[in-house]
């Protein structure tokens, strides 16, 4: 099967590289970059755990093939903070908020969020809602997740 | 969880493409947004050799208004109907949008690879096959427009060959007053495959007699059901509660529900039955609203 070369931008910096055509984006990501802030949970499209920004869009990274985001832009948990030891507000929502626990689910959750807080800043509850429908969460129960998304968004009014 | 080894080939024109499928035969598959295929690859249920990538297809990405239709293309993806001008203009259609899966799959899912995957319980070949959208396929020597309900055969299994593509749908425009739709949907969360699921479009007059109605279930059987062949019965009548009950009995005895962990036949019809209840209840009083906000 023949390798396919590809070129993105990953957190901003351009990313050439060579992959097997079955390589979905996350495991380039985690093992082609080594960018391990982006889980896999359960690699079918259910639990949101591998949620990334494409384009600024967010989308399941395996629920695509990296050869796919040939020429795309991709957004990883790790490109959030504007800087090395800094959170971004919503990341540190999550903190103040306790809006994790085991973490597992969070950098889909972060990026989720985030990509909701670009569209819409001052979201409902609802709203909130209605987009981390497709990410799974087993320890929070999703009230201080929602909380957290309040909290980063109500400061900025 | 890992897909098999394929071969990956970036097709340029729909030419290109169905010189692809030509040239691979019964071994390749299209994949535009993947969010159906993806996963049937990562759970080795699907295997191809070849993988035809239509994603960048210009051709395939067009939404335009011609003649009564709105013609939208297969590959565009279901986030841009969600706020297309040209998609309002098939409401019913709007209405669905945001129930198919969520957000994060509507960023990469497309409108034709919904309907080639014909999965029984989703909401584009439901509302396809009750607005009565004609689904416009190719392969490298013809081209054939099929109907909706002729196009779905079975759980995931449909009348495009393994050389067509799909290229786009024709959505026919409803005009004039007194025209009411609804969308309603049960699933265990928020995006999830429905339970059951049930769409209405309707048209009454300025009395309140029906002129036309079309509905059907979702989740219900191997394909999704229209009604309308026993909507006859109903056509010139005002629609009372009690007909609207009674026709939705007599509609859901014709489903062949499949029982499964979350609920079993019966329950299954009692829940349709209540869903189509209410969109053409929803849809009958959206309709006559119409005419007292637009009085004549």
């Amino acid at each position: 099967m023949k390798n396919i070369s590809i070129n993105l931008q990953v957190n901003g910096k351009q990313v050439s590289s060579t992959v097997e055509p079955r390589t979905s984006l996350v495991d380039f990501l985690r093992d082609d970059l080594r960018l391990t802030g982006t889980h896999v949970g359960c690699e079918h499209g259910i639990c949101g755990a591998c949620t990334v920004l494409l384009n600024g869009d967010p989308v399941r990274s395996c629920c695509m093939f990296a050869v796919q985001a040939n020429g795309l832009e991709v957004t990883t948990v790790e490109g959030l903070a504007p800087e090395r030891g800094q959170l971004s507000k919503i990341q540190d929502a999550f903190c103040e908020k306790h809006g994790l626990q085991c973490g597992f689910c969070t950098p889909g959750m972060l990026i989720t969020c985030q990509a909701l807080i670009n569209k819409n800043p001052h979201p409902s509850e609802a709203e909130i809602r209605d987009a981390i429908s497709g990410n799974l969460c087993r320890c929070t129960g999703y009230q201080q997740i929602v909380d957290a998304v309040v909290f980063a968004t109500k400061e900025t009014i | 969880m890992k897909a098999a080894p394929f071969d990956y080939h970036l097709a340029e024109n729909l030419t290109h493409t169905k010189n692809l499928l030509n040239e691979y035969g019964e071994d390749v598959k299209l994949i535009a947004g993947g969010q159906s295929l993806v996963p049937m690859m990562a759970m080795r249920l699907a295997k191809p050799s070849h993988i035809i990538d239509i994603a960048r297809i210009d051709e395939l990405q067009q939404i335009s208004s011609f003649e009564k239709t709105i013609r939208i293309g297969a590959g565009v993806k279901q986030c841009v109907l969600e706020n297309h001008s040209l998609t309002s203009q098939i409401p019913l259609l709007s209405a669905v949008v945001p129930w198919i899966g969520h957000h994060q799959t509507r960023n990469r899912g497309t409108v034709g690879g919904s309907l080639a995957h014909a999965d029984p319980s989703a909401e584009l070949p439901l509302i396809a096959v009750i607005l009565q959208a004609k689904i416009q396929c190719e392969n490298i020597d013809s081209s054939r427009a099929i109907p909706a309900k002729d196009f779905f055969l079975g759980p995931m299994w449909t009348t495009l060959d393994a050389q067509e593509i799909l290229t786009h749908i024709d959505w026919p425009m409803w005009h004039g007053d007194g025209i009411g739709h609804a969308f309603e949907e049960t699933s265990i969360r928020q995006g999830d495959f429905a339970m059951a699921s049930a769409a209405t479009q309707l048209q009454v007059d300025a009395s309140g007699k029906l002129i036309r109605l079309h509905c059907g279930v979702g989740g219900m059987g191997g394909t999704p059901y229209s009604f309308e062949h026993i909507t006859s019965q109903l056509i010139g009548q005002t629609l009372s509660k009690e007909i609207i009950l009674e026709f939705s009995e007599q509609a859901i005895q014709q489903t062949e529900p499949a029982s499964d962990l979350h609920a079993n036949a019966a329950y299954r019809r009692n829940l349709a039955k209540t869903l189509l209840r209410r969109t053409i209840e929803q849809s009958l009083a959206m309709a006559t609203s119409s005419f007292q906000h637009h009085p004549r």
